[in-house]
């Protein structure tokens, strides 16, 4: 198992794909895995953050389980 | 009793109207807004993208929101997501009430909600080229009316 993350909106460019595959652990560690440039975006302050499908109000001390999903909500723009 | 639909296919917005109308007789108004895809500035498609786990949740959430704020007889909320083309719908907002009032404030309250607060991400392709749209200042403008 592992965890997952879900790029939303124009993350999804800026990662260059929809989601990915992480080991499970604190975030902090699963980020720094990543492209760094990717990563300053993901922890934006206009990037909110969802776990399982719930939003967090803080995302500092998020651990990632095996099977979590953690997605990267950029501003919405609908209608 | 709300109905809410999150669409990956075309819809009528005629023929929604007129079922969602006819569900409510008792309504003495039905206020509906249509969101179409604007045609010029060059956009020759529009692409709405959702999050599965948040974005139809979050639309039920909002309708409601909408109900336990007016006294409706019907509330419909259709949004689409996906690729669509200048004219083709992507929201429809239909509220019936028994005083017009309500349903014009219901109906405007949910397209704010809808703009600003709920799960989408929209981008147009101008030129052959795709560009993400940012929300804009009105919209949050709009959303603080409440």
């Amino acid at each position: 198992m592992a965890a997952k993350l879900v790029f939303l909106g124009r993350l999804e460019d800026r990662a260059g794909m929809p989601e990915l595959a992480v080991a499970p652990g604190p975030l902090d560690q699963v980020l720094a895995t990543l492209d760094p440039a990717l990563a300053v975006e993901l922890l934006g302050e206009r990037v909110r953050l969802a776990l399982n499908g719930q939003l967090l109000a803080e995302s500092g001390a998020v651990i990632l389980d095996d099977g979590d999903e953690l997605a990267f909500l950029p501003p919405v723009s609908g209608g | 009793m709300a109905d809410v639909r999150l669409l990956g296919e075309p819809f009528d917005p005629a023929a929604e109207i007129a079922a969602f109308a006819a569900a409510h007789r008792v309504a003495g108004g039905v206020v509906s807004f249509l969101g179409q895809v604007r045609e010029g500035d060059g956009v020759e498609a529009l692409e709405l993208r959702h999050y599965g786990p948040m974005t139809l949740p979050g639309m039920v959430q909002l309708a409601g929101a909408v109900e336990s704020r007016w006294p409706l007889d019907g509330l419909l909320i259709l949004h689409r997501h996906g690729v669509m083309e200048p004219g083709d719908p992507i929201v429809l907002v239909a509220a019936a009430a028994r005083h017009r009032r309500d349903a014009f404030g219901a109906a405007d309250f949910a397209m704010d909600h809808l703009k600003s607060d709920s799960w989408f991400w929209k981008r147009e392709r101008t030129g052959g080229r795709w560009r993400w749209v940012e929300p804009r200042a009105q919209d949050y403008a709009d959303r603080a009316r409440w």
